[in-house]
């Protein structure tokens, strides 16, 4: 690794490289479980407070013109190495929300999105999001207990997926599981470029 | 200019600056900071050479910041260990920049744009795992 480049401060501590990957998908879908299962430090909670201005929402009527309201962004972190970091970043569900999303979106890797077939129109917004910002991204089909079987090639159907973006089943809880839909996506990433990661 | 001053000094807020966001009351009511486009992965560095108790009129919350920053932490996880939003973290961050006591690192265009061997080292990091 020792043509990775990492930015350094002169003689002060090496700044590791830390590289974003969002995690959405529709309330409920498994983003905070996913992003618990994977994280190596405890869940982190991450809060951005709103000022009711601007907000289109009918949620605030009837509450003051400058009420807050405030919005919790799950985050967890994988360290690879002492200079490279990946940070996962639960997307808040709702959409009066989207406005955060850019700022999450700027400069991250790329996007996993979690489907739950119970409410798989959940996911579209998600989906709409990264495919019109060019945001790499994979479809994580979360497995619940109980869930509808239905084949990958049926949701990637219902999602009007484009052929290349890859879809895996995945169960949210599991770290295994979790690890593998990132490693998907880190793929994709890098086949988008024209440069497939080989097999470690 | 009085907003720039952290501190408890409330009394240019009228009614008509409706009621004061809690988080933001550690502030002084102010929103933006010099520190306001920071990414969430922007690491935040302190500065060894400088020595924070020179600025008494810096809250408990500066000095958290200050301590917790003695290696780089990114923002978005200075906010988390502070319990703090972000927004607010910012504009504390702001004013530590200010006073020299930290420094911000945005991320380089390795993170927006890794290459191959990064993405290489992630899979197997990952794998790894």
């Amino acid at each position: 690794m020792d043509s990775v480049r990492y930015d350094r401060t002169g003689s002060g501590p090496r700044i590791p490289l830390a590289l974003k990957i969002l995690i959405a998908g529709g309330f409920g879908a498994g983003k905070t479980t996913l992003v618990s299962a994977l994280s190596e430090v405890r869940p982190l909670q991450t809060e951005e407070v709103l000022t009711g201005a601007g907000i289109g929402t009918d949620d605030l009527s009837g509450v003051e013109a400058k009420s807050t309201t405030t919005v919790a962004m799950d985050f967890g972190r994988i360290t690879i190495n002492d200079d490279l970091q990946v940070y996962l970043f639960g997307t808040p569900g709702q959409d009066r929300f989207w406005f955060l999303w850019d700022e999450l979106a700027f400069g991250a890797l790329g996007a996993v999105v979690l489907a739950d077939t119970r409410r798989l129109a959940d996911c579209f917004p998600s989906i709409d999001y990264f495919e019109q910002r060019g945001v790499p991204f994979v479809v994580g089909v979360n497995c619940f207990d109980g869930a509808r079987k239905f084949s990958l090639e049926s949701v990637r159907q219902a999602l009007d997926l484009d052929p290349d973006v890859p879809l895996v089943l995945c169960d949210a809880r599991d770290r295994q599981s979790g690890k593998e839909v990132l490693i998907a996506l880190v793929e994709h990433v890098a086949r988008q470029r024209g440069e497939p990661v080989p097999a470690a | 200019m009085r907003a720039e001053s952290p501190g408890p000094q409330h009394e240019w807020l009228d009614d008509d600056a409706g009621p004061v966001v809690r988080p933001y009351t550690l502030t002084g009511g102010r929103v933006r900071s010099a520190a306001d486009g920071f990414d969430l992965v922007a690491y935040v560095l302190a500065e060894a050479a400088v020595d924070p108790a020179v600025h008494p009129e810096l809250h408990p919350e500066h000095r958290r910041l200050v301590a917790l920053a003695a290696r780089p932490v990114p923002v978005a996880e200075l906010a988390a260990d502070l319990d703090l939003a972000v927004g607010v973290v910012r504009v504390l961050l702001g004013d530590l920049l200010a006073r020299g006591l930290v420094a911000v690192h945005q991320p380089t265009a390795a993170a927006y744009l890794p290459d191959d061997d990064i993405l290489k080292a992630v899979v197997s990091g990952l794998r790894a795992l």
